[in-house]
């Protein structure tokens, strides 16, 4: 097996561990705004995905981000299907020549772009896109401005998606089942986001562990985020109609 | 001939949907598709996927969706599907009885079957 290929089955095992050590809680998360299946769809696909890449032959990153998601796609059951799993496999093709921090950086956006296309969503609907979109930017610029470290733009990212969470609190739901609560979905934390934030989390100390490196103590302040020049993301979005 | 795909969350809702549609649907094929897989409620796109190739021929099928996953799912299952394949931005119930009995009609075709079940959003009801 390919470095890659063992840290990415590595990092695909504990994600479902986390996963499913979270079910509750995102379960809890969901029941307050949605339809209280985040969890159990989470560590159901998880679960099934970490199996189907411990099965793997042999294999490199590639193939099993494509594996994890293809699984991902028939086991969870709900929108994180197509979301987390059809996206991972849309973005694997960027991993054809293995994981660098060039190729890190064009999966992650690709992921990005998958996400947000598929679930039509853009910052600011309370969705994982709030916690997705600030930890891609922070780390590509993180990467290609400021030429740090993969260890350290990943834990740059990790704290952007966190503050990403937060954002998910205050705002309203424009996307997803929360969304037709209308104002009563404020005040509540998306579990798109979370389990966004949580598997983020889980990628970084894998890949610490995996560089025998302890995780850098950094965050995302404010200067690192790009502009967002050309585009309205990160502005308040028009009201909907609903 | 265009066929029918009904996309719900709920199996027995798909079921039921379809069974409404069909009333009016002669020969039309309407396949209904729901549920996780698992017993559950959901929507899993590979289900989907094989409910497009069930009822879609030449022709292509036109898939009415209920909610949120629904239209993702369907929209990943028609990408991984070879048939000819698009979803109405329509009412789900409504929507189906009005693909329905467009579909019936022997110049009918996929646009003409989808702008039918999309004209469903502006039914009133009182």
């Amino acid at each position: 097996m390919t470095d890659d290929g063992r840290a990415a089955v590595a990092a695909v095992e504990a994600v479902a561990n986390r996963i499913e050590r979270e079910r509750d809680y995102l379960t809890q998360l969901d029941s307050a705004i949605g339809d209280a299946d985040h969890g159990g769809n989470m560590a159901r696909g998880w679960a099934a995905a970490a199996d189907a890449a411990r099965d793997l032959d042999d294999p490199d990153a590639q193939t099993v981000a494509k594996t994890v998601g293809k699984t991902l796609m028939s086991k969870v059951g709900g929108a994180s299907g197509p979301l987390f799993g059809g996206s991972l496999v849309f973005a694997s093709v960027e991993l054809d020549d293995g994981v660098t921090a060039e190729s890190a950086v064009a999966f992650a956006e690709t992921y990005l772009e998958k996400v947000k296309d598929r679930g039509d969503a853009r910052v600011g609907d309370q969705t994982m896109v709030d916690a997705l979109t600030p930890a891609v930017h922070t780390f590509k610029k993180s990467i290609e401005t400021d030429s740090r470290p993969a260890l350290e733009a990943l834990a740059k990212a990790v704290d952007a998606a966190e503050r990403g969470v937060a954002f998910t609190v205050p705002i309203r739901a424009r996307k997803g089942r929360a969304s037709y609560l209308g104002w009563r979905s404020v005040g509540h934390q998306d579990p798109g986001a979370t389990s966004t934030l949580f598997i983020l989390e889980e990628l970084l100390a894998v890949a610490a562990d995996q560089l025998d490196s302890e995780v850098p103590d950094v965050d995302a302040t404010s200067p690192t985020i790009p502009d967002e020049a050309g585009t309205d993301e990160g502005t308040t979005p028009e009201p909907e109609e609903d | 001939m265009v066929g029918l795909v009904v996309v719900s969350h709920s199996e027995r809702a798909a079921e039921g949907i379809a069974e409404i549609a069909a009333e009016m649907a002669g020969d039309t094929v309407i396949e209904p598709v729901g549920g996780d897989g698992d017993g559950g409620i959901g929507t899993v796109p590979d289900a989907i996927e094989n409910a497009i190739v069930a009822a879609a021929d030449a022709d292509g099928a036109v898939v009415l969706v209920d909610l949120g996953s629904a239209v993702m799912n369907a929209d990943v299952a028609i990408e991984m599907s070879n048939a000819e394949a698009v979803i109405a931005d329509a009412p789900v119930l409504e929507g189906a009885v009005n693909a329905a009995v467009a579909a019936t009609d022997p110049s009918a075709t996929l646009d003409s079957v989808r702008e039918e079940a999309e004209a469903a959003r502006e039914i009133e009801k009182l």
